[in-house]
């Protein structure tokens, strides 16, 4: 998921080098990492996989908060298994933004020095049980949306780290819907509870597309290269076209007066792109938490890490 | 079954409950990506370990209670989970004691439990012994690397070994309620499972470069039910959306 186009544009590519490569794209042959390929394709890759790795990292705290609280042990065992296997595609992607010559250890220090971006929805709190529901069906639901086309992506080693997540997503947003739909169909209490975490969570998970496809940077040359099927405004109305009828079925309420069909889609008001480019920017109500965390983590796991190198070295003799 | 069957599945149940509760802290907060999804595992493993004894305690009790009236509706003093599985998770030296100590006597207990008249908790010990196999691997290999890895984590073993070694033993202090319980042929009786832990524990230790600390006097009471203060804390975090809600589902 989690590829927010929040990139900036790089210079395009000389036609006559990567005229080869853009015939072998369009062709929708794989590039792999050994093919030559274009440095700006390069950088997009590396910087829209490292994106989407560091989102399924942080993505892990706001649920990984509610672990330890689950109502039930079945429950606990799910989200616990659910959180684990986006730490699991965190360490898929780097692999895959590896065989693009960068390191893990450069893309982490990238993340905890604030350089690199992630997915903005991860800056939000988790206040409520509910949240686990919510961000199970919406936020990975939106993450789906976003990460089946990438299966087809023309990077070889992204676009079967996206097969292999996307299997595990679906499960993640089952798992939600079914929070939710307990919630709903429980006592007052619960259904209020349900409510209200859609509530908040609604709006930001339409962001999660990213700005809307006037402002988007780079989206002309995402298309052409095969990395991007969809544009954002198109994933955001498949997501809300598949989203309403669930909302309708689980008898709750989505926060927009404007929701309405027009006989093919629900048309949708307009998300708050002010408070959208807040949260990027480092104002939204956890960035600081989160990236705390990740740095505690890395700082505290600092002479774990080296004292397992040691031993390695020791070992060798 | 009398009432000290319940009690003896009981301690091993809540003592799985309890520690897979601990190591849940650990997620999104390990000290690398491989580690943060390791721990992960072992805490399913032994959460589900907690989920089939629960049960089955529940069964045998007979009273209706399940597996979550028993984790979520049971103050501190119903628990009867080792002292050790519920001190905090301190530094990874810490955790890795932690669960060395706590995987080398489950690899026996299993074992053990293997045999149980019981069937449905023979099952349990079967494929548990399985998952523990790979737990006791994972933690020994920490405390050989830690141990004998840096200076810095050297000393951080040393210091957690000290913090922790006096709670190894509670596990293999036999009392009334575990004769009864060995007497029905449900569990292994806590002090046979002694000597083959120690032998472990110091091969490992050795291995290590780590001292096997001096017996102290074993810290107890956990299985009876007097704990430590640390675990209200636990319970009350852990059972606070189930309290606020009584009687719904999830
Ligand atoms: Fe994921
Ligand atoms: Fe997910």
């Amino acid at each position: 998921m989690y590829t927010q186009g929040l990139d900036q544009a790089d210079a395009l590519p000389d036609e006559e080098l990567s005229e080869r490569f853009e015939a072998k794209v369009a062709a929708e042959e794989k590039v792999e990492p050994t093919d030559w390929m274009p440095a700006a394709y390069r950088t997009l890759l590396t910087r829209q996989i490292a994106q989407h790795a560091h989102s399924e990292i942080v993505g892990m705290l706001p649920e990984g908060n509610w672990i330890s609280r689950a109502p039930s042990l079945r429950r606990k065992g799910i989200l616990l298994a659910k959180v684990q296997d986006e730490a699991g595609h965190g360490l898929y992607l780097y692999s895959a933004a590896e065989t693009l010559g960068v390191t893990r250890d450069e893309l982490v220090d990238q993340l905890l020095s604030g350089k690199a971006k992630y997915s903005s929805i991860f800056n939000y709190p988790t206040l409520t049980w509910a949240d686990c529901g919510a961000i199970g069906w919406l936020v990975d639901g939106a993450a789906i949306m976003n990460q089946v086309p990438l299966c087809r992506c023309s990077y070889g080693p992204y676009a079967r780290a996206m097969v292999r997540i996307c299997r595990e997503e679906s499960f993640h947003q089952r798992q939600g819907f079914e929070i939710m739909t307990v919630l709903a169909q429980g006592s007052p209490e619960q259904k209020a509870m349900a409510q209200e975490s859609l509530d908040r969570w609604w709006w930001p998970a339409l962001m999660m597309f990213g700005p809307p496809d006037g402002e988007s940077v780079h989206n002309d040359r995402s298309m052409r290269w095969k990395v991007k099927r969809f544009t954002n405004d198109e994933l955001r109305q498949k997501f809300v076209d598949m989203t309403v009828p669930q909302a309708h079925f689980l008898g709750l309420t989505l926060p927009d007066p404007e929701l309405s069909f027009d006989g093919e889609h629900w048309t949708f008001g307009e998300p708050d792109w002010a408070e959208f480019k807040r949260v990027l920017a480092g104002d939204g109500p956890c960035n600081k938490e989160r990236l705390a965390a990740r740095r505690d983590a890395h700082a505290d796991g600092a002479w774990v890490r080296e004292a397992a190198l040691a031993h390695a070295e020791k070992k060798r003799g | 079954m009398g009432d000290h069957s319940v009690e003896a599945l009981l301690r091993v149940g809540d003592s799985c409950l309890v520690l897979a509760q601990r190591l849940t802290g650990w997620c999104g907060h390990a000290p690398a990506l491989e580690e943060d999804i390791a721990l992960a595992n072992i805490a399913l493993d032994v959460l589900g370990h907690a989920r089939g004894l629960l049960t089955r305690a529940g069964e045998l009790e007979g009273a209706g209670r399940d597996e979550d009236a028993l984790a979520y509706l049971r103050g501190a003093e119903e628990f009867r989970n080792l002292l050790l599985v519920e001190q905090p998770n301190g530094d990874f030296a810490h955790t890795v004691v932690r669960q060395f100590l706590f995987d080398a006597w489950t690899a026996e207990l299993w074992k053990g439990l293997a045999e149980s008249s019981d069937e449905v908790v023979a099952g349990i010990a079967e494929k548990a012994a399985k998952e523990s196999a790979y737990h006791v691997r994972h933690s020994s290999g920490w405390v050989v690397r830690l141990g004998d890895g840096t200076e810095e984590s050297h000393r951080r073993m040393l210091a957690a070994l000290e913090d922790l070694w006096p709670y190894a033993g509670e596990a293999f202090l036999d009392d009334e309620v575990d004769v009864a319980a060995v007497e029905a042929r449900l569990v292994p009786l806590p002090s046979s499972l002694e000597k083959p832990w120690r032998a472990r524990v110091s091969y490992v230790l050795e291995e290590a470069t780590l001292p096997v600390p001096p017996d102290p006097w074993w810290q107890r009471g956990g299985r009876q039910g007097r704990h430590s203060e640390h675990l209200s804390y636990l319970l009350a975090e852990m059972q606070v959306v189930h309290r606020a809600h009584p009687g719904v589902q999830w």
